[in-house]
């Protein structure tokens, strides 16, 4: 429908889908480009599935991903990755945390997480990149900043100079987590 | 003139700074809440939380009649509370300018139905703003307070959660000055006795008229021409649809909506070959331009007025076009949310369900206690309908007396408890109702209210409470206890169900996660664990269940201690403990 970046962000409530998702918007204003983002989060911090919508472009009207739209998804939880899936282009890339967080229904036993998430998402899709943010960024030190190890992730795939993230980082993150972020953001691009 | 990314509430809030807002109210309700939250950043506007919405918009009735530009913000459902001032206030008219926002909340993402508050408008008889974006959001509190003060009229500024909880480019202004117009007393319009409000009914039906010329040739209202085969009305985000759908249709794009401009719709129904009028949830435009014999091609008979709408919903409805789907969805199993690790609730339902009571529930955090597997909530209406319920309940089946329990929060007990207590006690009701105080309104995200002992600001405040309220209502069976000790709980919900007066059991626990529970982690030995699920019947999100064994993620058990209490076996123990 028209030519705007499509990104999706799936999580989990209290993962920081949303910080990641104002660091993609603050790079999108550097590059000088319109921006809109849409969030569900009335009920975000009680562990339910979130959804982060981000579009960039020259001028972008909706505010909304649909099904086949989005250019890129982040998923910090593997079995959101393959809930939004068909939410991809064709073309588009997947960075998937291979993070499991098991919802209620698998937690009391009347559902079960499926075995073969990651396989599923690697065959349905033509550029899946998983990644372990948690355990990368349990070595640096703070298993909160998964987030930004899988922005740098996402950031290895985009076309927008390496620079323009660290500079958004320094403008969105606290000082004292800076450095943090900085590391996390390098880890999740060699990743 | 700088530019910043902002939701459509912090928008909102920008345009009470920029608009000379003086005084802003409200109770907290998503997607609404963020409003006054951003409206107290800046310390130049009076901003408080009120009880409830009817008293939100009483306290900003009275600072509009005292001559401040004033907003007042709620939910959608909210302003079902606060219809009784509304409808009066549309004939007293205002001093000072008074926008009302209405947060609504189509696809009820957050809420307990999907009302369209556009119908208020046209019902109280007042203006109506649909903003498309958050610098239209933040432009259209201006307009709405103009708008008041020019016509006389209260103005509800309706939003959707798509606005209310989008992020879009806004131009920031600097603002104008705020000061109060003069108060002049003016009994005639103010005091709405019948002979008084007889001669405002006149006042109100020619304002009307006024405002329908107003509607016409204000430029909140405009044309888009371009192929005029398709020619389609539209308001609020779905323009930005329809713009995403049909980027080469004609669009007559409505901001101002009550009254209708009848006489612009018209000029364009005669210029395009097909109309259509495209909104989310009722056909508000739709049924008034068809009322007014305008040839309508298209509109709720193609889209549904069940939730929210799309741009491929809206391009299949017109163009019979689908969107190019290639991967189909995969069914996987629902995330609905849940009750935290270490919520204060989860003891309180648990023990509910033991003792198998007939739950009438309330509004907040705490209805996650009729989800699996808690499943200890039999009804959930509105806020503050759990008192009465039961009451009723009681009425009609006086068997089920020592079954009966009422279930509210504490700022839900704020809002609307309070009468519903004094109902039971007037009628001689016999339930028991639980106060479950977790000290803050935490499903909204975490807000002050009376019960707190701190304001909007977070500034020190009177705290009501809540005991000596429900001793003064005439509750003689009054106890509080900690619901992280389910032996306390199991006993006062059976002996105070068992007596034939009216109890209260307040069950006092700042929320999980506002004060950190400074308690040793839970650990599961696997050798005296043996597989019994007793722990899961407690739904805590940091315990699972595999091969006939329990194991507790340290990564999020906050040291609670229930799973410690329900289990028989000892196999549950605190880190550190033999």
């Amino acid at each position: 429908m028209s030519n705007n970046l499509n990104i999706l962000l799936v999580g989990v409530g209290g993962q920081g889908t949303i910080l990641a998702s104002k660091i993609l918007a603050e790079v999108a204003q550097m590059e000088g480009y319109d921006v809109k983002m849409t969030e569900i989060h009335g009920m975000a911090q009680r562990g339910g599935s979130v959804v982060t919508q981000v579009r960039m472009g020259q001028k972008v009207y909706s505010p909304l991903i649909e099904p086949g739209q989005a250019d890129y998804i982040i998923a910090f939880e593997q079995l959101e990755a393959l809930r939004y899936l068909h939410f991809l282009t064709e073309e588009g890339t997947a960075v998937v945390n291979s993070q499991k967080i098991n919802p209620m229904s698998v937690i009391t036993g009347a559902a079960q997480y499926p075995g073969d998430v990651l396989e599923k998402v690697q065959s349905s899709a033509k550029n899946v990149v998983v990644l372990d943010a948690l355990s990368i960024a349990r070595d640096l030190g703070n298993t909160r900043a998964v987030n930004v190890v899988l922005l740098g992730a996402l950031a290895k795939g985009m076309k927008i100079a390496k620079q323009q993230w660290l500079t958004a980082l320094e403008k969105t993150v606290p000082a004292r987590f800076l450095d943090l972020n900085l590391k996390a953001f390098e880890a999740g691009y060699q990743a | 003139m700088s530019k910043a990314l902002l939701t459509g509430n912090e928008a909102i809030a920008r345009g009470a700074y920029e608009y000379g807002v003086l005084v802003a109210t409200a109770y907290p309700g998503t997607p609404s809440t963020e409003i006054l939250e951003n409206v107290a950043n800046y310390k130049e506007i009076k901003a408080q939380w009120s009880p409830n919405e009817k008293v939100a918009l009483e306290a900003a009735v009275g600072a509009a009649i005292g001559g401040a530009r004033t907003l007042c913000a709620m939910k959608h459902v909210g302003v079902n509370v606060a219809a009784d001032p509304l409808f009066t206030f549309s004939y007293t008219g205002v001093n000072g300018g008074l926008v009302l926002i209405s947060a609504d909340d189509p696809g009820m993402h957050s809420s307990q139905n999907e009302q369209d508050n556009r119908l208020y408008a046209r019902f109280a008889k007042i203006g109506l703003l649909e903003p498309a974006d958050s610098q239209e959001a933040k432009d259209m509190v201006g307009a709405a307070l103009d708008i008041s003060e020019r016509f006389d009229v209260p103005v509800l500024l309706r939003t959707t959660t798509r606005i209310s909880h989008s992020k879009t480019l806004v131009d920031l202004l600097e603002p104008m000055d705020r000061t109060p117009k003069a108060y002049k007393k003016d009994a005639a319009k103010f005091v709405a006795i019948p002979a008084h409000a007889r001669a405002r009914h006149l006042v109100v039906e020619e304002r009307l008229k006024a405002m329908a010329d107003f509607s016409e040739e204000t430029e909140l209202n405009r044309i888009e021409w371009a192929d005029k085969k398709i020619g389609i009305i539209t308001s609020g985000i779905i323009y930005q649809y329809v713009k995403e759908a049909l980027p080469n249709a004609s669009i007559l794009k409505l901001g101002y909506t009550n009254p209708l401009p009848l006489k612009k719709i018209a000029v364009f129904a005669k210029e395009v070959e097909q109309l259509w009028v495209v909104e989310e949830l009722e056909p508000f435009m739709e049924e008034q331009i068809r009322a007014a014999g305008i040839n309508v091609h298209g509109g709720k008979e193609q889209l549904t007025n069940i939730g929210e709408l799309t741009p491929s919903m809206i391009r299949a409805a017109i163009i019979g076009e689908a969107s190019a789907v290639t991967r189909e969805a995969t069914a996987v199993a629902m995330r609905p949310p849940v009750l935290c690790p270490g919520c204060p609730h989860r003891g309180v339902f648990y023990a509910l369900r033991m003792n198998r009571k007939v739950v009438t529930g309330d509004i907040g955090c705490y209805t996650l206690g009729a989800l699996a597997p808690l499943e200890s909530m039999d009804t959930t209406i509105c806020m503050g309908a759990s008192i009465p319920s039961a009451l009723g309940m009681e009425k009609a089946h006086p068997e089920l007396a020592d079954k009966l329990v009422a279930v509210i929060g504490d700022s839900t007990f704020m809002h609307s408890g309070i009468t519903g207590l004094i109902d039971t006690v007037y009628n001689r009701g016999t339930t028991t109702t639980m106060i479950l105080d977790n000290s803050i309104t935490a499903m909204t995200g975490h807000q002050h209210h009376p019960g707190t002992g701190q304001t909007l600001q977070g500034d020190p405040a009177p705290q009501v409470d809540i005991e000596g309220l429900c001793r003064a209502v005439g509750v003689k069976r009054v106890r509080v206890i900690d619901p992280g000790d389910l032996k306390a709980l199991d006993e006062a919900i059976k002996e105070e169900t068992a007596v034939r007066e009216p109890s209260v059991i307040i069950t006092k626990m700042p929320c999980a996660l506002i004060v950190k529970q400074d308690k040793p982690r839970i650990t599961v030995k696997h050798d005296k664990c043996v597989g019994c699920r007793m722990c899961m019947r407690l739904g805590c999100p940091a315990i699972s269940h595999a091969d006939k064994k329990s194991t507790i993620d340290p990564a999020l058990c906050v040291g609670c201690g229930l799973c410690v209490q329900v289990c028989k076996f000892d196999a549950m123990v605190p880190e550190g403990v033999q």
